[in-house]
């Protein structure tokens, strides 16, 4: 069980989170949504700890997720993967050693830099890529790759770690219709596969409602909604998105994703 | 709108006009303070020709390239001394290029959140630079003897302070997206830097690398002259006991192994830099 508990993040004096709790069970794929800017990203990157927050406390299954230093944080990032928008991988390294990355927190640096990599996390790496049917490109360098097969890399790569947790940042929003598809499958499958609580900032409210448990509105730094897809009416929509409300709704998801419109409008 | 465009030309011009009247002012206010005479410089520019003039004579008094064996003599004996040169240069690089390499990484803004650290490995790098090689060279000559190993040293710790700087650099502009990946999967900082930050810098690395080796042969080239090692040594010499032609004969074939460098390391960087864009 994740809990957040009046969580605040300020940049300058700007409020970007405010005041946010929440608490999200095992095993739920959750749809962060709202408008760009938002504060989804932040949020989700204050739960890994990239970003710390200014107060609030977050705790995971009795852990003071907020007090961790050091190598407890290293441990806890592993158990948090994360998921950007950007795929985030190293575009010189093949395939292989960037999945083999999520493996770092459990090697002792020493091995890792000399990539000594054990056969078990090679078999592993394998066979995280395999389920996403890319196992083909293990020696490629990782920015010959197209977007899709990057962010399926990534997922990989944080299946590795072994986590309770996945926290995907926009995942989709760099991708194509049929990319969308394959990768909010991809994290589907991870969530109904093994039990990984899936937390999942999306702009797009039809892939949200597609594809959620659970759904967390987000505006201006606050939670304005928190329920079931099916209570999210077209009036909480509109309060949510406000003018971007038509760009996200009524809009099948397999002829555009939210983000391709949103850039084109 | 064309009369605002002339106008917003016509400021950069004056701008231009002003930084350049400013800039040789500024050289011509230098000169006088160092004592930098004009007249002199054009009273001795003859000694000059005169000088190289007479280098390039035999003590017969023909010109060398008459007597070709004559003129190279100690070719044996410089060559030997090159290669130590060319030696001294080498080690001198790849040590320094070494240490380099770890420090940079300490320097860079964008991975050394710690500011004391960063500001110490900063100014460090900078003493390692700022202080000439030949006069670290004087120094290890009193500390360790006469011999290459001081030259190795002074060129070691001022390519050292060289890179370190210019590597930290290169960190700096890295796609920082890969660092954050890593982190986020909770690497360590060592296994950060080795995953997300080397793969991307590694071929800049490599070129300026080669680029130091080549001014390193020439700093190496001078070490002799301190007693640092080398074919310097030799060239000092030649100069103080007025063997001129032997001074042309040590420097055209410094100049020809310098050339050949350069022209090898270009390639070098050239292939390097092409797969760094693939």
């Amino acid at each position: 069980m994740l809990r957040l508990e009046g969580l605040v993040k300020n940049f300058g004096d700007k409020r970007a989170v405010d005041n946010v709790s929440l608490a999200v069970p095992a095993g739920q794929l959750v749809g962060v949504i709202g408008r760009s800017g938002a504060g989804k990203s932040t949020l989700l990157r204050m739960i890994n700890r990239l970003v710390d927050p200014t107060s609030g406390r977050i705790e995971y299954d009795g852990i003071d997720v907020t007090a961790l230093q050091r190598a407890d944080l290293r441990a806890w990032r592993a158990r948090s993967a994360m998921i950007f928008q950007q795929f985030n991988l190293v575009g010189r390294l093949d395939v292989l050693t960037n999945v083999l990355m999520g493996r770092l927190n459990k090697v002792s640096t020493t091995r890792s830099v000399l990539k000594l990599w054990s056969d078990e996390d090679k078999a592993l790496a394998l066979a995280a890529l395999e389920q996403f049917g890319i196992a083909g490109i293990a020696a490629q360098r990782a920015e010959s790759l197209s977007g899709g097969q990057q962010q399926r890399v990534a997922i990989a790569r944080a299946l590795v770690q072994e986590p309770d947790m996945i926290l995907a940042d926009e995942p989709v929003a760099s991708l194509d219709p049929r990319n969308t598809r394959i990768v909010m499958d991809a994290l589907r499958r991870v969530n109904r596969h093994f039990g990984i609580t899936v937390l999942c900032n999306l702009h797009s409210l039809d892939l949200a409602r597609e594809y959620c448990d659970r759904l967390v509105g987000i505006s201006a730094g606050r939670v304005v909604f928190d329920d079931v897809p099916a209570a999210l009416t077209e009036h909480v929509a509109r309060e949510l998105y406000g003018l971007e409300a038509d760009e996200v709704m009524d809009m099948p998801a397999s002829r555009a994703p939210a983000g391709v419109v949103a850039v084109a409008a | 709108m064309m009369r605002a465009y002339a106008e917003a030309v016509a400021a950069r011009r004056a701008r231009t006009a002003l930084g350049l009247v400013i800039l040789l002012l500024l050289a011509a206010v230098s000169a006088h303070v160092s004592e930098v005479d004009i007249g002199k410089f054009v009273d001795h520019i003859g000694g000059v020709g005169g000088y190289f003039d007479r280098t390039l004579r035999l003590e017969s008094g023909a010109r060398v390239w008459t007597d070709p064996a004559d003129w190279l003599w100690g070719w044996k004996r410089w060559g030997r001394l090159l290669v130590d040169t060319l030696l001294i240069a080498y080690l001198g690089t790849v040590l320094g290029v070494i240490a380099g390499f770890f420090l940079c990484f300490l320097a860079a803004e964008n991975l050394t959140r710690s500011r004391p650290l960063r500001f110490a490995v900063r100014r460090f790098l900078e003493a390692c630079r700022t202080v000439p090689e030949i006069v670290f060279a004087l120094v290890f000559v009193v500390a360790f003897g006469l011999g290459p190993l001081p030259g190795v040293l002074a060129i070691l710790i001022h390519t050292m302070g060289a890179m370190g700087k210019l590597f930290a650099e290169v960190v700096e502009n890295i796609d920082m997206n890969p660092v954050e990946g890593a982190t986020a999967s909770g690497a360590g900082w060592v296994q950060v830097v080795r995953f997300a930050v080397v793969p991307q810098v590694l071929p800049n690395f490599a070129s300026y690398s080669l680029l130091r080796f080549e001014i390193n042969v020439r700093g190496a080239a001078v070490m002799g002259f301190v007693g640092a090692g080398g074919i310097g040594q030799d060239l000092v010499e030649a100069i103080r006991k007025f063997h001129y032609s032997d001074v042309s004969a040590i420097l055209l074939i410094l100049i020809a192994t310098v050339m050949v460098i350069d022209l090898l390391t270009e390639r070098l960087r050239h292939r390097l830099m092409g797969r760094g864009a693939a």
